[in-house]
């Protein structure tokens, strides 16, 4: 046991030591402060003003478009021929032409740069709105004012029933943020360290040091203190970026004075339109609120510990058994790839299992011990895991990280001593009856 | 006492036999060379040693015990293909490789700093292995493993990569060893070496054990009785005097020198052969010529063995 203790120590202190990782760790914080931030201090400065001219044949649009801060409506009461010859030397961004017709008025637009799609999509809801008015104004007599007082604003909140008959709001929005989220660091974290066991035990090998090695101690001792010492330097890694992660966002928020409350609003608000315009609500601040009181912090945190680990220990076993079955990291590929299958693919699913957390594909890949440490985490967030589905899961990832511990012991056991032949899975298959 | 005793072992890998019935005897103390050509079973049979691998059938003895996982620190390996964590500092990695062999770290440390003083080496400590010559890494590889001051040294050619200065530094620190209580097993096909500092030997070829003993009894045993003769004379009056007794093999005028050989028809010693010339030319020198390591390494891995001879024969009949 004192051994596997010495090489943690080994393993750990050489990795934590080198340069990349003390880059790495100032540099995440700053990526991720740096994705905080940025959109917000986008989001608070003038956005590029659309200054549209407006040609009006029907002449029925006048002073019927509402400036916005985005949007300068400007009649000039020319015809289109002028505004077009116009338009490269004037303030405008663009002409807004609508023709006279029999039936609905025809809309064109000549812009001097293309507008994005949210500028169009705003303009054609705006047309809209206002032919509307103007018809609900000439045909029953009603007013923009009228209008305003009927116009039902419904935002449908969501509560959620437990057994116990407790009820909670959540915000769907801000689940979707932590699962995506969470899925993302499992999947980044198991990859970047189970790799890095990999290159360890490659390393060892071709330098020959193993030899050495593996006559004052077993193969698994090694193979074992190997993949505990990086699951120590993945956590410390893990750690430090939380905690510069704080630091620095305290800090630039306290340099800039900006207001926390609404950055919050706009940072959540460009969250929820990059991963589906349809979460945005229209009472953001509140429902925030509400979601994050509804968010199971607590169990949130210690579950992604607990599958990042299981879930790094579980592949970083199969990672040192690659390493210990080649030559050399160019010869990894070939057995890379089924390995990883099962993380990519629990990757990829992770927004259909978003959109049904508590469905049949989301619980047996929650359950499954190679996807369940990505999927649990994507569906932790939603509150619909209950304590049994929870318990299972850890107890089959444990299974499952100790089987693929035994598989791994057996193949690194003969393979670290084993050159120069090109190994093949029929191969493989026979170092695990190989005796000690 | 033996400090090591190998019993009839036995080990087999999926495609080949690697060690068959392999018994032989290290005394403590003393220097044992295993000799074989490649692929005899050595590597196999040093890695059973250093419990890396089991025997399939047989066992080990290790001062008078079963060879168990406690022996581990009481052995030292250094094998063939050397290597150590390239950006791992010198010092640093001494003393890990150290206790994992069981050293404590302290001591370890101590023990360092004597064996760099020895070698002249103190500005290596923080050095990484990378840093250093390939002649340089090699002798701190030697040093990581006699550090924790082992009973059974193993050195699998312990002087190829060195320079004939380093090669007789380490030739000079394995006789250190011995008399400091050390017993030194070492694989090798450097004969000469073999011929300067081993006690015993063992000559293993394919997966068997051909010869083993003593390294002046085994010479004595393979001499054939070949004398070396330089002379002033008249070569006819030499072979005259030879008369029946002895048989000319050759013969060279060196400067007007004879350097002739001659094989004794019965064993005969030096004072027989004077004898039987002194009366007849002006004897320079006669050595008896003793056959080298190397030359008995040859004859006995080319001679066929018998239980091979059988299987040969057996083939034929059917």
């Amino acid at each position: 046991m004192n051994k596997i203790i010495l090489i943690i120590k080994r393993e750990y202190l050489t990795r934590v030591k080198k340069k990349s990782f003390v880059i790495m760790t100032l540099l995440g914080p700053l990526l991720m402060a740096g994705l905080m931030l940025v959109p917000i201090w986008l989001a608070t400065k003038d956005k590029d003003m659309q200054r549209i001219e407006v040609v009006d044949e029907t002449k029925a649009f006048i002073n019927q478009f509402e400036n916005t801060n985005e949007l300068e409506f400007t009649h000039e009461f020319r015809s289109i021929a002028d505004a077009k010859a116009d338009l490269y030397d004037s303030k405008y961004t663009s002409i807004l032409y609508i023709k006279k017709t029999d039936k609905e008025p025809e809309v064109e637009m000549y812009y001097k740069k293309q507008p994005g799609f949210s500028t169009v999509n705003k303009i054609e809801n705006t047309i809209e709105d206002v032919m509307r008015n103007i018809e609900l104004n000439a045909k029953y007599k009603i007013t923009k004012e009228q209008l305003a007082e009927i116009q039902p604003n419904i935002s449908v909140k969501a509560i959620s029933i437990n057994a116990e008959g407790e009820e909670e709001s959540k915000n769907i929005g801000i689940s979707t943020a932590l699962g995506f989220g969470g899925a993302i660091m499992i999947y980044f974290f198991i990859f970047m360290f189970g790799v890095q066991v990999m290159r360890g035990v490659i390393e060892e090998k071709t330098n020959r040091i193993v030899e050495i090695i593996i006559s004052s101690v077993k193969p698994f001792q090694l193979m074992m203190g190997k993949i505990a010492g990086i699951a120590l330097v993945g956590l410390t890694q893990f750690l430090l970026w939380i905690v510069l992660t704080g630091i620095i966002y305290t800090v630039i928020i306290g340099a800039f004075g900006v207001d926390e409350a609404a950055m919050q609003t706009t940072q959540t608000e460009q969250i929820l339109n990059d991963v589906n315009p349809k979460l945005s609500s229209p009472h953001p601040y509140q429902d925030i609120i509400d979601g994050i009181e509804s968010i199971p912090i607590t169990q949130i945190l210690i579950s992604f510990l607990f599958y990042f680990i299981a879930g790094y220990l579980l592949y970083g076993a199969l990672f040192a058994a690659i390493g210990s079955a080649v030559d050399s990291e160019a010869d990894t590929q070939q057995f890379m790839l089924p390995i990883t299958i099962p993380l990519i693919f629990s990757f990829v699913v992770a927004q259909t299992v978003m959109d049904n957390p508590d469905g049949t594909l989301a619980f047996w890949l929650s359950m499954v011990p190679l996807t369940s440490p990505v999927i649990m985490m994507v569906r932790i967030p939603f509150g619909g895991v209950e304590t049994w589905e929870l318990l299972l899961s850890i107890a089959l990832l444990i299974a499952g990280f100790i089987g693929t511990t035994w598989v791994a012991g057996k193949i690194y056991r003969t393979g670290i001593l084993m050159y120069g032949k090109k190994v093949t899975y029929k191969e493989l298959w026979k170092w695990l009856f190989f005796k000690g | 006492m033996d400090l090591l005793h190998v019993k009839r072992v036995y080990k087999s890998y999926a495609d080949h036999k690697a060690l068959h019935n392999l018994s032989l005897h290290v005394k403590e103390q003393s220097i044992f060379g295993l000799l074989g050509p490649n692929g005899a079973g050595k590597t196999t049979l040093i890695r059973i040693i250093n419990q890396i691998t089991g025997p399939d059938k047989g066992e080990i003895i290790f001062a008078k015990e079963k060879l168990a996982p406690k022996h581990i620190a009481q052995i030292g390996y250094l094998p063939e293909e050397r290597g150590l964590y390239k950006k791992m500092k010198v010092g640093e990695q001494a003393i890990y490789l150290a206790q994992l062999k069981g050293m404590d770290k302290g001591e370890a440390k101590y023990k360092l700093k004597q064996w760099f003083e020895k070698f002249e080496i103190d500005n290596w400590w923080d050095k990484k292995i990378e840093e250093l010559s390939k002649g340089m890494a090699q002798k701190v590889q030697f040093i990581t493993t006699v550090l924790h001051e082992p009973k059974l040294l193993i050195l699998d050619e312990p002087f190829s990569g060195f320079d004939p200065i380093n090669t007789n530094l380490i030739k000079k620190e394995i006789l250190e060893l011995r008399e400091k209580g050390s017993t030194i097993i070492f694989s090798t096909h450097n004969m000469e070496s073999v011929e300067e500092i081993c006690d015993d030997i063992a000559l293993i070829n394919k997966s068997k054990k051909i010869l083993d003993g003593n390294v002046t009894e085994i010479k004595e045993a393979f001499k054939s009785n070949v004398f070396e003769i330089v002379f002033v004379g008249n070569m006819i009056a030499f072979s005259n005097a030879l008369w029946t007794a002895f048989e000319l093999l050759e013969s060279k005028n060196v400067n007007g020198r004879m350097h002739v050989k001659v094989r004794a028809n019965k064993p005969s010693d030096m004072n027989e052969l004077i004898k039987t010339i002194v009366q007849d030319v002006q004897i320079i020198s006669v050595n008896e010529i003793t056959p080298s390591m190397n030359d008995i390494f040859i004859q006995k891995v080319q001679e066929v063995m018998p239980e091979t001879l059988e299987e040969i024969t057996s083939e034929n009949n059917n």
